[in-house]
């Protein structure tokens, strides 16, 4: 036998075999018992994480002189909407940021209203779940100043951000962006509703004009083009169920990881 | 220890006396760390895919200008496309493995190929669970093991090497006769040898530590509990290429180590990682000591 008959059996037998494991393996991957096992995990990783941590344990803060050069922006970066086309046009004069749900009193507040608040400011990384990280300065009013004003009523667990960003345009609206925090994170000092970076006002690419930032977790829990603040006991029978745009998709809800 | 003799001849075949080498923990641990690497590995891929740039310091992203100072891609050539590797500033063209591979029968831009991947196909969710449950997994079967090797004096009686071992002069010979691929017999292979020790020692107790520290180093939540973990690695993306380059050298070590266990006898190997008895063998002029 020649040798080039022998190396194309070998090469044959062994793709044969690599297709029959790669076969395989997606089935194992897409089975749902299978997944339901390995997604234990991310209980292990949020009660470890929680244990360890307290309610005021911050993210590490940098200097001006880590800032990058180049912060990139990654999801939408321009939200396909007249709606949102109309409120750029006058520098979001007529945008209000609606705080509802489960709460003693429903806020509708302008972006003067937020600016007129305290503030805090805060040079973190961020760190996208596809392993890129960026380090900016961002300006804003501490969530839990807000939750505050508004005040929770009995048995509100989670704060969900809407958003004016379709990230998968589609007819019924599924492919709207939102997010959910719980309230240790909503409470927690670093977690304020952005208006302003590096020293300007929140660019359209990052989420004009108010971002969330949630800095002990991935960047796609920092909501972009926020348009409302909604307090519920359960994020059940929002989209998708799993409390956000990326967690209807497959992703874990605690990011913290 | 216990000793069992077996196949006495009086001829001069060499005689065969079969020893408990490895304990049930080694064993298990053994086992079920080959199941956590393997999976922690294919989808570390999975998960490198999703950005197949490695940088240095607190931050790094692809925004121009890109400081990454690795980088696997595709361009495009002609009406097909090519996989490039960039390492500084050396460019090579990897079409076929990294940066451009078959997928579904079609050459796909992807860093690493579908084969190594799982799942086989670009999942950057599915590949972080799988990726997440094995490192729990691995964490916990590596403290198991830890300490039954400081209790169970594994480490001391195993691992670590003896004086004797660590003279210039044996270290030498031993270099030279794994050059030569000639392995002790009889006695002298009762013990791991002195190059086997330190590379275990390498392994057990730097390459798979950093591995975990480096993995928690690129997590914002252990970044807030352990802030010191970004000052010991220079930042999270610095971790993140530690932790690419701990990985290479891991699955180097595994390459290493399979074909020495094929070398050095394979089914005595696989039976005392299995069964745990070890044969030695003796020339009959040897002495058996039990």
């Amino acid at each position: 036998m020649s040798f080039d008959l022998t190396r194309r059996r070998f090469l044959i037998g062994s793709s044969v075999a690599a297709t029959g494991l790669l076969t395989g393996c997606d089935a194992m991957v897409q089975s749902t018992t299978v997944n339901d096992i390995l997604q234990k995990a991310e209980s292990l990783t949020m009660g470890a994480q929680r244990l360890l941590m307290s309610r005021q344990t911050l993210a590490r803060e940098f200097s001006e002189a880590d800032l990058s050069p180049v912060f990139k922006a990654n999801g939408t970066s321009q939200p396909d909407s007249e709606d949102y086309a109309r409120m750029t046009e006058n520098n979001f004069a007529d945008w209000k940021l609606a705080v509802n749900g489960m709460v003693k009193t429903p806020l509708n507040l302008s972006l003067a209203d937020l600016k007129a608040m305290p503030s805090r400011t805060q040079i973190t990384r961020h760190d996208c779940v596809e392993g890129w990280s960026a380090i900016g300065k961002w300006t804003g009013v501490p969530l839990g100043l807000v939750l505050e004003k508004a005040g929770l009523a009995p048995g509100a667990r989670y704060a969900v951000f809407h958003c004016a960003d379709d990230l998968e345009p589609s007819l019924d609206g599924s492919g709207r962006y939102y997010e959910s925090i719980d309230l240790v994170d909503a409470w927690h000092p670093q977690t304020i509703l952005a208006y302003g970076m590096n020293g300007k006002d929140l660019e359209v690419a990052h989420g004009a004009p108010m971002r969330l930032r949630v800095e002990r977790q991935l960047g796609y829990k920092h909501a972009k083009y926020v348009m409302g603040i909604e307090l519920v006991e359960s994020f059940k029978n929002l989209a998708g169920g799993k409390g956000g745009f990326w967690e209807d998709r497959g992703y874990e809800w605690y990011a913290g990881i | 220890m216990a000793s069992v003799t077996s196949g006495v001849t009086d001829t001069a075949k060499p005689k065969k006396v079969l020893f408990y080498r490895h304990s049930v923990a080694v064993r298990i641990t053994h086992w079920l760390n080959v199941l956590c690497l393997s999976f922690l590995l294919m989808s570390g891929l999975q998960i490198f895919n999703a950005h197949p740039h490695l940088y240095w310091g607190q931050y790094g992203a692809d925004a121009l200008p890109d400081p990454s100072f690795i980088s696997i891609g595709a361009v495009e050539d002609g009406d097909t496309i090519k996989g490039v590797t960039r390492i500084g500033s050396l460019s090579l063209n990897t079409t076929g493995v990294l940066g451009a591979s078959t997928e579904d029968g079609e050459l796909s831009p992807r860093a690493f190929p579908a084969w190594i991947t799982i799942p086989s196909y670009q999942d950057l969710a599915t590949g972080r669970r799988w990726h997440f449950f094995f490192a729990w997994f691995f964490v916990i079967n590596g403290l198991v093991y830890l300490l039954y090797g400081l209790i169970g004096r594994h480490f001391r009686r195993d691992i670590v090497p003896t004086k004797d071992q660590l003279t210039p002069g044996h270290l030498a010979q031993e270099i030279a006769d794994h050059a030569r691929l000639r392995f002790p017999k009889g006695e002298k292979a009762r013990h791991y040898n002195s190059l086997q020790k330190l590379t275990y020692m390498a392994i057990i107790f730097i390459i798979l530590p950093l591995m975990v520290l480096t993995g928690l180093t690129m997590s914002p939540g252990f970044n807030a509990i352990f802030p010191w973990l970004l000052d010991v690695f220079g930042g999270r993306q610095s971790a993140r290429t530690l932790h690419f380059i701990s990985a290479s050298l891991i699955v180097i070590f595994v390459i290493v180590h399979i074909v020495m266990v094929l070398v050095s006898g394979v089914w005595n190997n696989l039976r005392s990682m299995i069964t745990g008895y070890y044969a030695l063998k003796f020339e009959q002029k040897d002495e058996v000591s039990k």
